[in-house]
């Protein structure tokens, strides 16, 4: 396995669904921040087969990484201290995100009226489904 | 204020008002006359459906009310390029209440959004069309006296028929009812219908491809038309669309007291045969269509008493 160093302070983002990591690293604007960022595609999982990683040398003040729950909602987050994991959560879903998730449905108004938002609800939290407000499809994670 | 974008935008209780005062117009058409005077509906029609358009103009006429619309996004400031948003913003100042048909899913929703008066979702696109649920539960309510203890079979396109999603929304809030989905494979009910309305709420329902055989079974028989428009490939059409015809055979293994409803426009899939059979009241519905359209009008003016 690749090997990109253990982290002394920071954040890794764990188990997200392979091929997920540009779209959390796009929703964090980890493009914005001073620090190192890595970003592992393809790695390999016991449990999921194939998974990718992020890993920030830093820290995300102001942002909600509840949000993340609504991208991909198995991944872990592990705040690191010191060498060591001093915090690991599972980001809970939010009921309602706004401007994160966009509608793919060609026949929502959201595919022609400039300037609405993109909401979408929560209305299946087992299996984490998200529905647009407007359309009512659900998101499909890719 | 309220508006109507989904069948569920009304409770229970709530839609149980809205029949009652129905039944009440269709008692008494003359007392509600006039109860709209000085009052305008419009009806904005991004794409052209000329029975929704009619049924709600006639409605707002019977109660004595003024409308004004468009027709077609054509001859519209849409055509300009002017957002929904706007539109309504606009239009707002002009009327009281209004009816809005658009090709695109969640339209009305933002036109609510905006608006200071009471939208109503005249149907958009392949998703929403509240008023046609409304239509087909007085129907029922009127003619069978209950909208629980039912066997409602859904028959033809069951995939793209927002019709068909929307009453079996509507209907699964009430006791007892069991549903017969009569399809084709390639049309059955989408599997979100199956998930989170049917098997979440523990309802009763099976999934047969044989009319004949299911008939003896239901109180209501809810035919539908295979739509053209829905399909991408013309040959899956032509081999669909006439899998149903309901003919007098058929009608002769049903209980006496059945329904036949559709929510027209019906092209082969009801023989024309049947349109005698007292059981055929799908020309019935579309009457029934206007009392509910005059009774929400009032709801949503709160000028019911």
């Amino acid at each position: 396995m690749l090997n990109i160093g253990v982290l002394n302070q920071g954040i890794v983002i764990d188990h997200i669904k392979a091929g997920g990591a540009m779209k959390i690293y796009t929703y964090l604007n980890l493009e914005n921040l001073d620090c190192s960022v890595a970003i592992i595609k393809n790695a390999k999982s016991n449990f999921m087969g194939k998974k990718d990683i992020i890993k920030i040398e830093g820290t995300l003040d102001g942002i909600n990484l509840d949000m993340l729950g609504a991208l991909d909602h198995k991944i872990t987050i592990n705040i690191i201290e010191n060498g060591v994991i001093i915090e690991k959560k599972n980001p809970d879903l939010p009921k309602t995100v706004t401007n994160i998730l966009k509608c793919k449905n060609p026949r929502c108004i959201t595919s022609v009226e400039q300037g609405i938002p993109h909401t979408f609800k929560l209305t299946d939290r087992e299996n984490g489904v998200y529905r647009c407000v407007y359309c009512e499809q659900a998101f499909e994670r890719r | 204020m309220k508006h109507i974008i989904s069948p569920t935008d009304l409770t229970v209780t709530e839609l149980s008002e809205l029949l009652d005062l129905a039944e009440e117009i269709i008692r008494e058409p003359k007392k509600y006359s006039d109860v709209c005077r000085g009052k305008k509906l419009a009806t904005l029609f991004f794409e052209p459906s000329t029975r929704t358009r009619l049924s709600f103009e006639a409605a707002m006429l019977n109660l004595g009310g003024n409308i004004l619309g468009f027709s077609s996004a054509d001859s519209s400031s849409a055509a300009k390029g002017e957002s929904i948003a706007d539109t309504i913003r606009v239009i707002s100042s002009y009327a009281d209440i209004c009816a809005i048909r658009h090709p695109k899913e969640g339209a009305p929703f933002v036109a609510s959004v905006h608006s200071t008066i009471p939208v109503i979702n005249a149907g958009d696109g392949g998703h929403n069309h509240p008023t046609q649920t409304f239509t087909d539960l007085l129907t029922i309510k009127n003619l069978k006296g209950r909208l629980d203890n039912l066997c409602v079979g859904f028959c033809g396109d069951l995939k793209f028929g927002r019709t068909v999603h929307s009453l079996i929304n509507a209907l699964a809030r009430y006791d007892n009812i069991k549903f017969i989905l009569i399809s084709p494979d390639e049309l059955r009910v989408p599997t979100y219908i199956r998930k989170e309305v049917l098997e979440a709420n523990q309802i009763e329902y099976q999934e047969v491809r044989n009319l004949e055989e299911s008939m003896p079974e239901l109180d209501l028989l809810y035919m539908t038309r295979v739509q053209k428009e829905r399909f991408f490939n013309e040959e899956d059409y032509v081999r669909l669309k006439d899998t149903y015809i309901l003919d007098t055979k058929k009608m002769s293994y049903a209980k006496q007291d059945m329904l036949v409803l559709h929510p027209l426009p019906r092209v082969n899939e009801i023989s024309t045969e049947v349109d005698d059979d007292p059981r055929a009241v799908y020309f019935k519905q579309a009457e029934y269509g206007v009392y509910v359209r005059m009774a929400l009008i009032m709801k949503l003016l709160e000028l019911e008493e």
